[in-house]
């Protein structure tokens, strides 16, 4: 017994150090601009940069896009596949899978050959179809969490019976969607907002690609540049992650806790 | 004359009337099944059927063929070497903390922290983790510069770089080992009790147990997990790109290169090159279903 | 000398006492069960038996050696478990041959033991299928053999047969008896059901709280329980307050009337509390040879069970529970009706608290 609880914790120290020091390593970098002390000068000079502030904004307003998009396609998908087209489950989940098997930097690929100035849908011919075209491949990327996200949600609840109540009681089908698909299902949708939101923010090969003001590109163009800044940008970024995963933790909670009582 | 119907009868007819009544059901998924084609399958399959097509649109399998030149096989080879490696030390490192989690006898509070902070690091990829190892296993980085000064260790005198090979692949294991304890974790709670305490009362030791027992049932999930971490390496470009700039020619950096500026000199062979990162990771990702089903199949 | 013996035997987890003072001999070839509610320790000690708890106190031996220093795989036990716990990713025959494979046994010998193993439990042409192709009662009966296919000293089933349906659970615990008697392993067997504990085991052990109640044969357990727990654990029972009337005559005050009870008052005194036990089997509505008690009764309820009708009778201030079988000649008593209820004054059991 005590011998396995010794592999264990020389296992998780082994595990902390390789976490633990690049964590260390960035937070110790992003402070030393300053010759010989510790400083937040490396902080100030990025969140005093105006393209820092305008990309990401960008990404902020792409990754919001972003959610909206997947809900509204997600969430009366799922919905009606469970109720309606339960046959079709499988191909369905297939698609949704596809963006883990396809790389983006494919998808992206085609976008420009298939959307390009001279095609029959010339997206990438102005920054606002540009714009779409990009809030829609996130949508592609978040598809398969997302979709994981609602189906999971949905299943735990009795879709059929709430809909027959509901349209029994003369509800019309949005006004079910609405008022009693998404309530029920508001934490799954949270956890893929929250969660879509962590990729898209720093995302970066399609943005680049498709030219985008976004804040991955940002990202990497100071890194080729600069010696501190990437450092605190990297804290920055690590920080939004992990505030990200902590809010999915704190609606799954929340939702236990409601649930019990 | 009348027909008795059975029970069983009648509950198959039903269903098949309905759904001849609801014909229209599929209207529902119309605007995701447009969504899928649109700005998932089609720009796909365009670069698919690309790849097969010469300048003129004719059928080919010149482009192709054209992948099997140095540079680009030498690309591809270095990719697969790295996705290989850092998926193969992911899953023992991501297999060794998932054991210790689940059932090391570590004090039952530390399973939550380690857990979230497998969802944060797992998702913690593309440029910022790239720029976090650079400060630390950079020629200045934390790392670096502690071994030099306190061990009189220079890894970069011992053929270390961080824009290489080795680096890429310590970089990268920062998101494939997370990924590992996520899917592993649950598979060895599902190893029942019983199944040790079974083989023990048979007489076997605790190696035996898991040489015959306990790795054949993980034996799925451990390799579907492995073809999941190398798709996943393979198809990463924002952290090699920022890590290495193009100073290391890896398949995902030469695609984005071409698309940006076609320095292949010739835009179809940019088509294969993303069909065969199509090709790998879709072979990859087959495995990890099957094996997956395979695994469910058992521990249920 | 007993085969397995289990002395002073205690365990603790942590603050709590789970088992406390247990002493068993057990006989070779015998079949006994340990029969309890759940909480009661009687798989914490099956699991002492087999080595995956360490006793805190006391002696297991198995034919005069003590096991307890050793580890479970050094004890030569067979054991089978209540979620069948075969190996996922073996056949049948793989699963059988687990023990013999690891024992380093020649690959013929294995061969043919599998197949007597899987001959003696009547499933030889299921030999190439996987855990999750059988039934519940299949992949327990592989699970007997290949416990069973190692020759182990010593049998331990803890509570095979709950996870089954009605059904397969009765014919299946006949033929663990079957199997158990015809290779005359010393075997012990966990339940919660008190049917099964009675209809297969040589001896049955009562526990309640930890602790012994009664160890006995199963006509023993059922017709002279020891406690009351025992008494109104085992089988259905008509439990009586009373009142000491007369202990030199053997009458007992139960409501407004006097009973004769034949069994011993020991040193009770006249005005002092007693607890009554009467199976509903022992009382009828008709006189039967040997009964010397009658009491008025009116009857209050009555439920018809199928081959045996359940009349509960109110005897004032007290109510009885007796079965009678289905005649179809005779319609059953009805409620409100007036009878005698007739029985045997020595079928009274004293139950000691």
């Amino acid at each position: 017994m005590k011998r396995r609880s010794l592999w264990s914790w020389i296992v998780l120290v082994l595990a902390i150090l390789y976490f633990g020091l690049p964590l260390l390593g960035t937070v110790d970098f992003s402070m030393k601009m300053r010759r010989g002390v510790y400083s937040l000068d490396a902080y100030w000079a990025v969140l005093g940069d105006p393209r820092f502030q305008a990309t990401f904004l960008y990404s902020v307003v792409m990754a919001c896009m972003t959610i909206v998009v997947g809900v509204l396609l997600v969430v009366p998908t799922a919905y009606w596949v469970r109720l309606k087209l339960p046959r079709w489950r499988p191909v369905i989940e297939f698609i949704t899978m596809l963006p883990l098997v396809i790389p983006a930097i494919v998808i992206v690929f085609g976008y420009i050959r298939l959307y390009n100035t001279s095609s029959w849908l010339p997206l990438t011919g102005s920054a606002l179809g540009t714009d779409a075209l990009l809030t829609l491949g996130y949508t592609t990327l978040a598809l398969p969490y997302m979709y994981r996200a609602v189906d999971t949600g949905l299943r735990t609840i009795d879709v059929a019976t709430l809909t027959e109540a509901a349209e029994s009681l003369g509800a019309g089908w949005i006004t079910v969607m609405w008022r009693v698909i998404l309530p029920n299902v508001l934490v799954a949708v949270l956890s893929g907002a929250f969660l879509t939101f962590a990729i898209v923010i720093g995302e970066f090969t399609m943005a680049a690609l498709l030219n985008r003001p976004a804040f991955g590109p940002y990202l990497q163009l100071v890194g080729a540049n600069r010696a501190y800044e990437p450092a605190a940008l990297a804290v920055i970024a690590f920080a939004i992650t992990w505030i990200c995963m902590g809010l999915i933790q704190l609606v799954t909670r929340l939702q236990k806790h409601t649930m019990r009582v | 004359m009348t027909t008795a119907i059975t029970p069983a009868e009648a509950g198959a007819a039903a269903p098949a009337r309905r759904s001849a009544r609801v014909s229209f059901a599929w209207l529902g998924i119309v605007p995701f099944m447009a969504f899928a084609l649109l700005f998932l399958i089609v720009p796909t399959l365009q670069i698919v059927i690309g790849a097969f097509r010469d300048q003129d649109g004719a059928f080919t399998f010149a482009n192709v063929l054209h992948l099997f030149q140095p540079s680009i096989l030498s690309a591809y080879w270095i990719s697969i070497r790295i996705s290989v490696a850092s998926a193969l030390l992911g899953c023992v490192a991501g297999f060794f903390i998932a054991a210790a989690v689940s059932i090391g006898n570590l004090p039952r509070w530390m399973r939550g922290p380690v857990m979230t902070f497998s969802g944060v690091a797992s998702n913690f990829a593309g440029v910022p983790l790239a720029f976090a190892f650079l400060a630390t296993f950079g020629r200045l980085g934390l790392v670096t510069v502690l071994l030099r000064d306190w061990f009189g260790v220079n890894i970069y005198a011992m053929g270390f770089n961080i824009l290489s090979f080795s680096g890429l692949t310590l970089t990268y294991l920062f998101f494939q080992i997370p990924l590992m304890v996520l899917i592993v974790t649950p598979a060895i709670d599902g190893l029942k009790r019983e199944w040790r305490e079974a083989a023990v009362i048979l007489g076997a030791s605790t190696p035996q147990y898991w040489r015959m027992v306990a790795l054949p049932i993980l034996w799925p999930t451990l390799l579907g997990t492995f073809a999941l971490l190398f798709a996943n390496a393979f198809g990463a470009v924002a952290t090699a790109f920022a890590l290495t700039g193009s100073s290391l020619s890896i398949v995902p950096i030469l695609l984005f290169a071409q698309i940006r500026g076609d320095v292949l000199q010739d835009p179809h062979l940019g088509y294969a090159l993303a069909l065969g990162m199509i090709v790998l990771t879709g072979i990859a990702n087959g495995i990890y279903i099957v094996t997956r089903s395979r695994a469910e199949r058992w521990i249920k | 000398m007993a085969f397995l013996e289990l002395s002073g035997v205690r365990k603790d987890f942590e603050l709590v006492r789970v088992v406390r003072d247990f002493n068993l001999d057990v006989e070779r070839g015998e079949f006994i069960s340990f029969l309890g509610p759940s909480g009661c320790g009687k798989t914490t000690t099956l699991r002492m038996v087999a080595g995956f708890e360490t006793p805190t106190a006391g002696e297991i031996r198995i034919a005069g050696r003590d096991v307890v220093g050793l580890k479970p795989n050094q004890r030569n036990i067979g054991m089978v478990f209540q979620s069948y716990a075969l190996f996922p990713n073996m056949t049948v025959a793989q699963n059988v041959a687990f023990g013999l494979k690891v024992a380093g046994k020649p690959r013929a010998e294995i061969d043919a033991r599998v197949a007597q193993m899987l001959g003696i439990i009547k499933l030889p042409q299921l030999a190439d299928r996987y855990p999750f192709q059988l039934s519940g009662g299949q992949q327990q009966r592989v699970a007997l053999a290949r416990a069973l296919a190692v020759q182990p000293q010593v049998l331990l089933l803890d509570e095979p047969l709950s996870a089954l349906d009605a059904k397969i659970r009765v014919s299946l615990r006949e033929e663990i008896r079957a199997i158990q008697k015809a290779l005359g392993i010393t075997t012990i067997y966990v339940t919660h059901d008190q049917e099964e504990a009675l209809s297969m085991s040589d001896r049955i052990v009562v526990m309640h709280e930890g602790r012994v109640d009664q160890i006995g044969t199963p006509f023993e357990i059922y017709n002279t329980p020891a406690t009351s727990f025992v008494a109104s654990f085992v089988g259905t029972l008509n439990r009586i307050e009373g009142i000491i009337a007369d202990p030199s005559a053997g009458t007992v005050r139960v409501g407004a009337r006097d009973v004769a009870v034949a069994s011993p008052l020991g040193a009770r005194r006249a005005g002092e509390q007693v607890s009554l036990a009467l199976r509903p089997e022992a009382v009828t509505l008709a006189p039967r040879p040997g009964q010397d008690v009658a009491i008025e009764a009116r009857i209050v309820e009555v439920a018809f069970l199928g081959s045996v009708i359940r009349v509960r009778a109110d005897i004032g201030g007290a109510t009885i529970t007796l079965d009678t079988f289905n005649s179809p000649a005779s319609p059953p008593p009805r409620i409100g009706d007036a009878v005698t209820l007739h029985l045997s004054s020595s079928d009274w059991v004293v139950l000691a608290d």
